[in-house]
């Protein structure tokens, strides 16, 4: 089976929040730490008390059946959405009243459910746009050409290549991204999101619509990527195939609360988890 | 043939002013998503603007038009921080009709101001026109000449054209534009500053409307009331609709094109019916192409 190689034994070890973490990342400052995170919509509680943690390096995955409330944190983390009960640390520090663009400059990163890449501009236009923060110079030597504009440009330019060459997809620099294939759109947005330089780069379900075969060379691309950038990955996914293989820590949610925790193994024998994934045994006639 | 050059230079005259307004519907629908009805009036407040530091102050006419500009960016900015940002979240035709109420409160802030009656606008550029043609026929001396004002007109449209391409394409904060133009979520997740970028196009979109409003009053075109703003305003935006609003392109063209059709249509069919004609290009476009001549089509995946 494909998926062993991905395999890992990691050992969790509890942090402070009653959560877990891999190992290697004890002691280490987690990059995410959420305490009774919850959000109402008018007295409908979507999520409700996550304590979440995410290591420094950590591939945690975010599970749980349809309508659970995943896509929600996600816009809780991002701060698309304000939560109205708890806190969210990111890299220690509360990101109360953030706007989602500062939170994205705290180093936090995301891909969306349905595409959302910016489909009249080039491949390239859309990693650029996220390296917007780390390359500085002003309007007039922008207008202007002026020499610092241009060795802005070229450093752009390199670390757009740089960042494209993780999904081998260079040639398709100069192509319109609304031009590309399903699965190269998908690895784009993710690539656009490495751009913004995130500590904790959030997937919102990376593998859907992909075939089993893309799916397996995703699932080594987020593992290189981790490596490659020291990054934690927090990923939703419904192809459990790639969540058992390459999460370390998995959290499922149900109806907008946490019903376990730990790693694959002790998820896929976890009753709990059977019961919101398969629904509650019928009595034996 | 002299007298349909005469009307094709007036055409491009007034063609070019509509492009610089229309310029300003377009951007901002492109990136806030809302129509800022209220960009008729900040034209007229540039006007204003202008003819006061002309007429009281006694100043020379480029400092009218830097006062009139900065005047206008500024105004932009609060208009749209005070009456369009608290908005934000909210459904479009709450934006829409807020826009209307903020043309109204700017036509009646001007009239509480500047009074009701129209004031001649000071000539802001001296020098004799310029012969391009002769010719005499039947005895009648007839001559094609372009005016110191129509060259002003035509060469700050075409400057200001450029250099709008040239920023939205080139730099930071024009390529922040189209991404916010895109997907807003997407683009803040970008770590783009929406707020900043959405300030920074009223901005823009504000500063090009009192460089239209001058034009506008110093060509003759309208006398300068508070209400000078409100149909050439109007005329912008179905040139905006014509070219496909969201696109800048597009609202050149579409400015050019139906200054060319009104004053060609002044001449030729019948000058009461010329702004008939514009607005009938409007109902015709909307029922034809409904995205404009330049309007990008909206796919929808099924």
């Amino acid at each position: 089976m494909a998926s062993k190689k991905f395999k890992s034994n990691t050992i969790m070890v509890p942090v402070p929040s009653t959560s877990i973490v891999p190992e290697r990342d004890a002691g280490k400052l987690p990059v995410l730490e959420t305490s009774h995170l919850g959000i109402e919509f008018g007295g409908l509680k979507a999520v409700d008390d996550v304590n979440l943690a995410v290591g420094p390096t950590e591939i945690c995955g975010l599970i749980g059946p349809n309508g659970a409330g995943k896509t929600t944190v996600f816009n809780l983390l991002t701060k698309v959405y304000q939560p109205t009960h708890g806190t969210i640390l990111l890299n220690g520090k509360d990101t109360a009243g953030m706007t989602t663009e500062q939170a994205n400059r705290m180093g936090i990163a995301r891909t969306f459910q349905n595409i959302r890449l910016f489909n009249n501009m080039t491949v390239e236009e859309n990693v650029t746009i996220g390296l917007h923060n780390q390359i500085r110079y002003n309007m007039f030597s922008g207008i202007f050409r002026l020499p610092g504009y241009w060795m802005g440009e070229k450093k752009q330019h390199q670390k757009a290549l740089d960042l494209l060459s993780i999904f081998d997809m260079t040639h398709l620099a100069n192509a319109k991204a609304g031009s590309l294939p399903y699965g190269a759109q998908r690895r784009l947005e993710i690539v656009r999101a490495l751009a913004t330089h995130p500590s904790l780069l959030l997937l919102d379900e990376p593998a859907a619509g992909m075939n089993p075969h893309e799916t397996e060379e995703l699932m080594e691309n987020i593992i290189k990527i981790r490596d490659q950038f020291q990054i934690a990955v927090l990923l939703i996914e419904h192809d459990m195939n790639l969540v058992m293989g390459i999460c370390e820590g998995i959290c499922v949610l149900n109806y907008g609360r946490v019903i376990a925790k730990g790693t694959p193994d002790e998820i896929q024998s976890n009753p709990a988890v059977i019961e919101a994934y398969l629904g509650k045994q019928k009595e034996a006639k | 043939m002299i007298t349909f050059l005469t009307y094709l230079i007036n055409g491009l005259n007034i063609g070019s002013v509509y492009a610089v307004i229309a310029l300003g519907y377009t951007m901002v629908y492109g990136v806030a998503k809302m129509l800022n009805f209220a960009h008729g009036d900040v034209i007229m407040v540039g006007a204003f603007l202008a003819y006061c530091v002309c007429a009281y102050l006694g100043l020379h006419p480029i400092i009218a038009v830097l006062g009139a500009v900065i005047g206008c960016t500024i105004l932009g900015i609060l208009i749209e921080r005070l009456a369009y940002k608290p908005l934000r979240q909210a459904t479009s035709l709450a934006v829409l009709i807020t826009a209307i109420g903020m043309s109204y409160f700017l036509q009646n802030m001007a009239q509480l101001i500047w009074g009701s009656d129209t004031k001649s606008f000071p000539s802001i550029i001296q020098g004799d026109a310029i012969v391009l043609f002769k010719t005499v026929q039947d005895g009648v001396t007839k001559t094609l000449t372009l005016s110191p004002i129509n060259i002003l007109t035509m060469a700050s449209c075409f400057i200001i054209m450029i250099a709008l391409t040239l920023f939205i394409n080139k730099t930071k904060m024009g390529k922040a534009m189209r991404c916010v133009s895109e997907d807003k979520g997407a683009a803040e997740l970008m770590g783009i500053n929406v707020n900043l970028t959405i300030s920074v196009t009223f901005a823009i979109g504000s500063a090009l409307a009192a460089v239209a409003g001058i034009l506008l009053c110093a060509s003759n075109y309208a006398p300068l009331s508070p209400t000078t703003g409100s149909l050439p305003g109007i005329k912008a935006f179905t040139a905006a609709v014509f070219g496909g609003i969201g696109s800048i392109p597009g609202a050149m063209l579409g400015g050019i094109l139906l200054g060319l059709i009104e004053n060609l249509g002044k001449a030729y069919v019948s000058s009461e019916l010329a702004d008939a004609f514009v607005f009938g290009i409007l109902i015709v476009v909307l029922l034809v192409k409904p995205t404009g001549l330049l309007g990008k089509k909206i796919h929808e995946k099924v």
